[in-house]
């Protein structure tokens, strides 16, 4: 027999490219359960959630918008798309990565513990990154920073030398470009 | 407040009458008999007493009480499936509810329309682990299409429209509806019907015609193409089949099918390559591994169709139609999906096809070599066996069933097993619904209620369950609903003393070791069926056997047929984990155990 070709019937896995991050835009009927439809089916697939954020965005219409960061193998967030898309209280299904033109924004607030040389350079760094300081005590800050992802985890980076104690982060919230709205 | 309500005719339950506030049970039942409801399958319990003592007020609802949960959900699967109605289920809180998850999760994945009631525990006390209560929208969220908690009783005629419009469009699935107790006494109005919110659930997308020209381009370019059917296009309903019907006759094209789409397609037509998948023909396998145009309808390239998936039908162009657009290029990549309706895109299809041929007749005789290639494979005869003239072959059993039935109104059911299999196989359906079968969760137990809920809504019918010795005994009970209910269901057992497809899959996977599949003190099936009130009947040899199956077909009572049969048949053709679909094993097949990988053995 020939070891180099699977003689499995069920293949479980397949080629199907290399996995990556993706950030979907869900817009729902706000309804009890609908969040965890939306996170059952993704978790049921053994993906994880990066980052997941959900409130109404229309109180008229009752639709709340969720978005979340997952990753996983082209065929895989097709498939996950596609059964989201499938899901009831689903009204549609925004691959923010792939299909929009999209801005990403985020929000963290981070608290350091430090003092000295320390204190005025967290200060100095908060500046450059435009985060402001929400909370001051002679030996913390709670600082609030907004910003893509990539920003907030440099800002974190530096942070962590400098006392980082603490962070909390909204999730990714991303909304296209344009005059055009989804 | 209930008074009332009964002296109130149910047929003049309209206009004025509606202003009145009537309890959540009798709303409930009001709209269920709006929706055309005739029989409930169910069983009550603490959580559904309200239901059911206004349930005793009416005569328009037939209630049909099972012997277990699971049954009841069965039992509506074969009323829906052989009525194309939807089938509504009623059980209680707790064990109930969890009763019936099976029922849904097979209802799920074989797209069978449902509507199941849950009783819950009253609103103040959900979530205080209450007597007989569980988070029944949490345990059924991912075996249903939907389901709902009814948070008040002026939501709750409006919730059931609403499931029964979820339940039957688009890809139909069944829907749970958890009604708290208090909810059920509390007051409320009626909302109608034609009131209530239609959920935009599944869209349908309108026929894209550019698509219907590029998949009759293909069609009349095609040297070797096959039309790949499955339940679909019976979910599609009876002018689905017909169009499936036309399209195969005009354009000349074979059919092949699912297990779960048998019937849509007559199998005594030409064009009929029999079923296809693990246990399907030489002739729809390899027409579907060698074919250059594959057009599926309705079906969804399941893991016992394709077989291992690298080496699926490698050099076809694909055109896949299906209403669930998450089915497209889910498991097999295709050239073109149509998402909508079977029967409406086949109807354009067909429309677009007589439009070409009209402008340039079609070159009929491009697939002649197709044809005859497969009339060779066709006279292989691949589901050919092995007959006995001392003991009775399962096939033999099922052969004779299929031609002492002729010319009567039957509807068959089965279990999961290697029956099932045979009975597929030698069992042959010329028309939609008669075929009820557990295909996508394999579901032993399926068939004995299932045949309950078929004849329910078929009394004059002959319906007949095929079946194991060892699936019949995991619903046996429902036994007693056939006596109470007088449905005279016909249970053909084949008996081989065996968890037959577990031995046979024993012997190909694990070398011959039959670790417990082998049932040593098995029930005497015909004392059985006298201990139900039923009629038992038993054969044992082929010379007996037609004598005792028209035995079987003239009582008016239920039946177990005990037909004793050869124990170690295997189920052929099989394509054997590791190949692929032209490398087929057949009938008297030297087995070694060495038949599959490692890697075959892991997978089911």
């Amino acid at each position: 027999m020939n070891d180099s070709v699977s003689k499995s019937v069920y293949p479980v896995t397949r080629d199907e490219g290399a996995a990556s991050e993706i950030v979907l835009a869900i817009i729902v009927d706000n309804e009890p359960g609908v969040l965890a439809r939306v996170v059952g089916l993704i978790s049921a697939r053994g993906y994880n959630i990066e980052s997941l954020t959900v409130a109404e965005t229309d109180v008229e219409k009752h639709t709340s918008r969720i978005t979340i960061v997952t990753g996983g193998t082209p065929a895989k967030i097709d498939q996950i798309k596609a059964q989201l898309g499938r899901l009831v209280p689903v009204r549609r299904v925004i691959d923010v990565t792939r299909e929009a033109d999209a801005l990403e924004r985020e929000l963290a607030l981070i608290k350091v513990v430090n003092s000295g040389e320390h204190r005025l350079e967290s200060m100095r760094l908060a500046d450059i990154f435009r985060a402001r300081a929400l909370d001051t005590t002679h030996r913390s800050f709670v600082f609030e920073i907004t910003g893509t992802r990539e920003k907030i985890n440099a800002f974190i980076d530096l942070m962590k030398p400098l006392g980082l104690s603490e962070i909390s982060r909204t999730g990714v919230l991303s909304i296209r470009r344009g005059v055009e709205s989804d | 407040m209930t008074a009332k309500v009964a002296e109130k005719p149910k047929t003049a339950a309209k206009g004025a009458a509606r202003a009145v506030s009537k309890s959540g049970a009798e709303l409930l039942l009001d709209a269920l008999e709006e929706q055309g409801v005739e029989v409930i399958f169910g069983y009550p319990g603490g959580a559904v007493l309200p239901i059911y003592d206004a349930l005793f007020k009416r005569d328009s609802i037939h209630h049909i009480m099972v012997r277990h949960e699971q049954g009841a959900v069965h039992a509506a699967e074969g009323y829906a499936r052989s009525t194309g109605k939807v089938g509504v289920v009623l059980v209680t809180s707790g064990p109930g509810a969890t009763n019936a998850v099976t029922g849904l999760a097979d209802a799920l994945l074989d797209s069978i329309p449902i509507v199941c009631i849950t009783g819950q525990v009253a609103r103040a006390l959900i979530g205080t682990d209450a007597f007989q209560e569980c988070d029944t929208v949490g345990i059924t969220r991912s075996c249903t299409k939907y389901n709902y908690l009814v948070p008040s009783a002026h939501n709750l005629s409006g919730i059931v429209h609403e499931a029964f419009h979820i339940a039957r469009n688009g890809r139909p699935g069944p829907v749970v509806i958890d009604i708290p107790k208090d909810v059920q006494f509390e007051e409320a109005l009626y909302t109608a019907r034609a009131e209530a919110r239609n959920r935009n659930c599944i869209v349908t997308p309108p026929i894209n015609q550019n698509q219907i020209e590029q998949a009759v381009d293909l069609m009349r370019q095609a040297r070797r193409p096959v039309l790949y059917t499955g339940g679909g296009v019976i979910n599609a309903g009876r002018a689905a089949s017909d169009a499936l019907r036309t399209l195969a006759r005009e354009t000349g094209f074979p059919v092949t099918s699912t297990l779960m789409g048998l019937g849509a397609f007559p199998a005594s037509d030409p064009h009929w390559l029999g079923m296809l998948g693990m246990h399907g023909s030489l002739e729809a396998n390899s027409a579907m591994h060698d074919c250059d145009l594959m057009i599926a309808i309705g079906a969804r390239f399941d893991d016992r169709i394709t077989g291992r998936l690298d080496a699926f039908s490698p050099g076809s162009r694909k055109i896949h139609i299906d209403i669930d657009p998450s089915s497209i290029n889910k498991n097999v990549r295709v050239d073109l999906g149509i998402v909508g309706h079977a029967g409406v895109v086949m109807e354009a299809m067909i429309a677009e096809w007589r439009t070409r041929a009209a402008r340039e007749p079609y070159d009929k005789p491009r697939v002649d070599a197709w044809r005859s290639q497969i009339d060779r494979w066709r006279s292989r005869k691949s589901f050919s066996y092995q007959n006995c003239d001392k003991r009775i072959k399962p096939q033999y059993a099922i052969e004779r069933l299929y031609a002492l039935t002729r010319g009567r109104d039957v509807y068959v059911t089965t279990e999961v097993g290697q029956h099932q299999m045979w009975a597929a196989q030698h069992f042959h359906f010329d028309e939609p619904n008669r075929w009820m079968t557990s295909g996508g969760l394999g579901t032993m137990g399926y068939g004995l209620p299932a045949a309950l809920g078929v004849q329910a809504a078929h009394p004059d019918a002959l319906v007949i369950d095929i079946a194991g010795d060892a699936s019949v005994q995991m619903t046996m009970q429902e036994m007693s609903t056939a006596l109470q209910y007088e449905l005279p269901i016909k249970i053909f057992i084949l008996n081989n003393a065996y968890l037959g497809m577990v031995r046979q899959w024993q012997e190909l996977l694990h070398g011959g070791r039959y670790s417990h599949s082998y049932s040593d003190s098995l029930p005497d099936f015909v004392k059985l069926a006298d201990a139900y009130g039923g009629v038992g009947i038993r054969a044992e040899t082929p010379s007996e056997l037609d004598a005792k199956i028209m035995e079987m077909i003239d009582v008016k009572r239920p039946v177990l047929f005990d037909c004793v049969v050869t124990q170690e048949e295997n189920v052929f053709p099989m394509i054997p984990s590791g190949a692929a679909h032209n490398e087929m094993l057949f009938g008297g097949h030297h087995v070694t155990g060495d038949e599959v990988s490692a890697d075959g053995k892991a997978l089911v």
